[in-house]
């Protein structure tokens, strides 16, 4: 199939940016859309065109490291990461918008790159059970409820990629901070530390500049790994909690 | 120099215990005078950094990718080993480490094995106490599968996503330790050089890849969690960062490479669809408990089928070849990874091929639908099946499914002492790095093992008896062995950009990917390994001459970054063929067509190969030289492998 491509150029993050138009013919249905995209480097580099800049490394839906804001949508058409996202999904004849993630926590690096270090450091504020390496007891000692294993698995397949936060009108980081506040809340391992985190996770966000949640729920609609809503209301519970009872007795 | 892995004395069953006591120790108060550079933030190198800083070391971590959470081992699917004999089924730490020495074609160390063995147990009690949601049984225990060369079920699992969970475990050990200031984190950062002062390793040159800022990082040791190099063959399971720099650039410093042509490919990967593909998807070998692996038994059918005038639903029963059931009776689909690897290239050599390159064969659930059901099919392989018809566009419950092997892991890696310490003093390689635990065949689920395993309970006790043996002064980043190494970095990165030439950096990969797959993978021989030899050599030339990179260094560059990566790729690839024919025997991943038995299965030749090849590098274009380190096996009986 033949495609137009409008593709986000921005040299680095001191650079304006903008969008600029490629063709591309020849390209095959069963191509995933990184591959598309890895033909149209090949052909601007043997002009001796600067190839596009875009994050990517698994190829197989885990990394969290593609992104794309593809036709308006985090990801493109389907509930997928973009690697996972098939030339098939797209018609002969049809342009494409591909941007960058677009948030102010989430600076551009280069043409399709963002920075998302604000995600590391949330997690280093507090994304963690403090225990050192060997001061352990045998894992059978901790028996679990199936339930609660599944429902923290659940929260805990979150592969920080951003699209929620480029989903959000409001750039907000909710549901990947709710992911790991309910992994943690959730198992009896976390609970030691369970108001200590969450206090400390939030403060890192709001640190970040990202926005505030109003619940519209377009992060949980396009989210690759449906990481659930109700993730976002058990963070404002435990939030909640903490700053209500006092610490940690 | 003579190879000494410091294999400690004494039963087996004692090395380990033994040895610990007698390691040296860093007094707390003394080990924040000690700086330790970790380059990877997978299983090994996040393991290992968190459990560093725990200890006081003043550790500097560095990963190639946007933050540590990205690395490969968040891509392992099935799980992790462990002989926590949780199921009552005869399990032990000796049994697991027999199996993993047997899988591996007694081409591993028995002491490392049992050592991997018996800290395998204290993963898991880590990984619980970290938060990583393993599966568990309604009661709250937690749950076990079988896996592969295994007769117990010791398989600790997270659903489909085990890598992942263990890794952002190790992750949240290691974003603890950031928070601390005991991790400095240096992400988007590649290291290019590995630094020697006085014949030590003193620490590393970097490329900030955001900036091009070429810079010198200068520590007491220098801890190498890079990972395997399967991307040589450009097409493999690994992600497309994955790279062989780090270690080969460690190799060219003084550290020999040992095994480099023991390469695992797994056998059900989906099909290549193209000249476009640039990396092949994992379809989990669980699928072979259910589905029959079948081609049609003539040419001619395989003819239409490949042109699409004839559907593999309409070919009658005794039209099907199930070639691995004919040829294996008693294990039937479920042969280990490299003899049903080879069997599927058989019967493509032979054109029964299926797809329209001829490069795939069926893996059919009809059978297996029929008798269980659509819906128990579904409970089991659900997720599976969707992933394989989102890639290909085929219901997998209605036409069989395709599939075909593919380059998944590497035994090879930096030779290793007991210690982890490579033939440079100070440099330690873990995890899939280094060549140590699998021979030359990893059992399933035993990466996870072993790249935990060593960061987490080995390093940190082999690290301490180097360091506590050295003074704590520090070289200085100005020192002249540094900015020697950043000028020969920077006169690297300088050349690739000048040459200006016709090709591009992938058309080189792909190139050399292509002749390592036909000549270097599944089966190899003498003839066509000579080719390869001389084949890469060609390319090496012509890449240096001929290869287009666009832009300059100080920038965000992925061309220049993917030069310097297949730069080394050449040179690792001649290497691995150089390794491939100087082993005259057929062991796990390496079939040499000479040498195999009457009925086409891998010949052994413990009496001339039962040992470590590791190579020395020589200096640009001579011959490296091999050292062996030859392999005593005092507790484990060497056979045959047979699974007739």
């Amino acid at each position: 199939m033949k495609l137009t491509l409008k593709i986000w150029r921005q040299k680095n993050s001191q650079d304006k940016g903008k969008m600029v138009e490629y063709k591309l013919n020849d390209v095959s249905a069963d191509m995933s859309f990184l591959e598309m995209l890895d033909v149209l480097n090949e052909e601007l580099t043997l002009k001796g065109e600067d190839p596009v800049a875009f994050d990517h490394d698994c190829r197989e839906g885990i990394c969290g490291m593609c992104s794309l804001y593809i036709n308006g949508k985090p990801h493109g058409p389907k509930q997928t990461t973009t690697c996972q996202l098939h030339m098939r999904s797209f018609n002969d004849g049809d342009t494409i918008y591909i941007e960058p993630w677009r948030a102010k926590a989430f600076p551009v690096v280069k043409d399709l790159a963002v920075d998302r270090g604000a995600f590391d450091r949330i997690i280093q504020a507090g994304g963690y059970i403090s225990v050192n390496t060997g001061v352990t007891v045998d894992a059978n000692e901790i028996p679990i409820a199936k339930e609660i294993a599944d429902k923290a698995f659940d929260a805990a397949t979150c592969i920080g990629c951003g699209a929620c936060v480029a989903a959000c009108k409001n750039a907000s980081a909710m549901l990947f901070v709710s992911a790991k506040v309910s992994q943690f809340t959730l198992l009896p391992q976390g609970k030691a530390e369970r108001k200590r985190r969450v206090e400390a996770m939030v403060e890192q966000m709001d640190e970040e500049g990202f926005g505030a949640c109003t619940n519209t729920g377009a992060c949980a609609a396009e989210c690759p790994k449906e990481i659930s809503l109700e993730n976002i209301a058990r963070l404002n519970r435990e939030y909640l909690f903490a700053k209500l009872t006092s610490n940690n007795v | 120099m003579t190879l000494d892995a410091k294999i400690p004395e004494g039963p087996l069953s004692e090395k380990w215990s033994k040895h610990k006591f007698n390691l040296k120790l860093v007094n707390p108060a003394n080990k924040r005078k000690y700086d330790i550079i970790v380059v990877g933030t997978g299983l090994a190198g996040a393991s290992a950094a968190a459990s560093l800083a725990e200890l006081g070391y003043n550790v500097k971590v560095f990963c190639f990718q946007d933050s540590p959470r990205r690395a490969h081992s968040i891509a392992a699917q099935g799980g992790i080993n462990a002989a926590k004999n949780y199921q009552n089924d005869g399990d032990s730490i000796y049994r697991l480490f027999y199996d993993t020495v047997k899988g591996g074609d007694y081409r591993a160390r028995e002491a490392n094995v049992h050592r991997l063995a018996e800290v395998s147990v204290n993963i898991i009690d880590q990984c619980v106490a970290q938060g990583v949601p393993f599966a568990r049984e309604y009661g709250g225990l937690l749950s076990n599968r079988s896996f592969g060369g295994a007769q117990v079920s010791r398989t600790f699992y997270a659903r489909g996503q085990t890598g992942q969970q263990l890794l952002l475990g190790a992750y949240s050990a290691l974003s603890r330790q950031v928070a601390t200031g005991k991790v400095k984190l240096y992400t988007r950062t590649e290291m290019l050089d590995l630094v020697l002062v006085d014949g030590k390793a003193r620490g590393i040159v970097t490329r900030n890849m955001v900036t091009g800022a070429i810079e010198s990082h200068s520590a007491h040791a220098v801890l190498l969690c890079t990972g395997g190099y399967g991307n040589v063959f450009f097409l493999s399971t690994n992600a497309m960062g994955s790279n062989v720099t780090a270690t080969w650039r460690a190799h060219k410093k003084g550290a020999y490479f040992g095994n480099p042509c023991f390469t695992q490919i797994h056998p059900t990967c989906i099909p290549v669809s193209g000249a476009h593909q640039s990396k092949l998807t994992l379809m989990s070998e669980s699928l072979r408990n259910d589905g029959r692996v079948w081609v049609p038994r003539e040419k001619e059918d395989a003819e239409k089928i490949r042109k699409g005038t004839l559907k593999a639903n309409d070919l009658s029963e005794e039209k099907r070849y199930y070639f691995l059931e004919e040829r294996y009776p008693s294990f039937g689909n479920l042969v280990p990874r490299d003899v049903a690897s080879r069997n599927a290239k058989l019967v493509c050599d032979d054109q029964l091929g299926v797809n329209s390159e001829g490069q795939a064969v069926y893996l059919d659930f009809r059978d297996a639908i029929k008798r269980d059901g659509e819906d128990t099919i579904r409970a089991k392989y659900g997720n599976l099946f969707d992933m394989y018809q989102q890639i290909t566009d085929e219901n997998p419950y209605k036409v069989p499914m395709k599939i075909y092997p593919a380059v998944h892991y590497t035994m090879g890696g930096l030779w290793v002492d007991y210690n982890l310490m490579t033939t440079v003093p100070g440099c330690y390689a873990l995890g899939e790095a280094n060549f140590s635990d699998h021979g030359a065949n990893r059992l399933g689920a035993s990466a996870l093992m072993q790249g935990l395993a060593d960061g987490y309970f080995v390093i940190p006790y082999t690290i301490g008896d180097y360091l506590a043996n050295m003074p704590a002064t520090k070289v200085d980043a100005s020192h002249p062995e540094f900015k020697k190494a950043e000028e020969e970095v920077k006169q690297r990165i300088n050349t690739l950009l000048s040459i200006n030439g016709q090709k591009t950096v992938d058309e080189y990969h792909k190139e050399l990917g292509k002749i390592m797959w036909d000549y270097c993978g599944m089966a190899r021989n003498e003839k066509g390994l000579q080719f390869a030899k001389q084949r890469i050599a060609e390319i090496k030339a012509e890449f240096w001459k001929n290869v287009k990179v666009t832009g300059n260094n100080e920038e965000f560059n992925q061309s220049l970054e993917k030069a310097l990566r297949v730069a080394d790729f050449i040179e690792l690839g001649a290497l691995m063929v150089e390794d491939a024919l100087q082993r005259k025997e057929s062991c796990g991943g390496h079939f040499r067509e000479e040498y195999q038995t009457e009925d086409g299965e891998a010949q052994r030749d413990d009496n001339n190969f039962a040992h470590v090849a590791a190579w020395e590098y020589k200096g640009d274009d001579q011959p490296e030289v091999l050292h062996q380190e030859k392999l005593v096996f005092e507790n484990v009986k060497l056979t045959q492998r047979s699974y007739k």
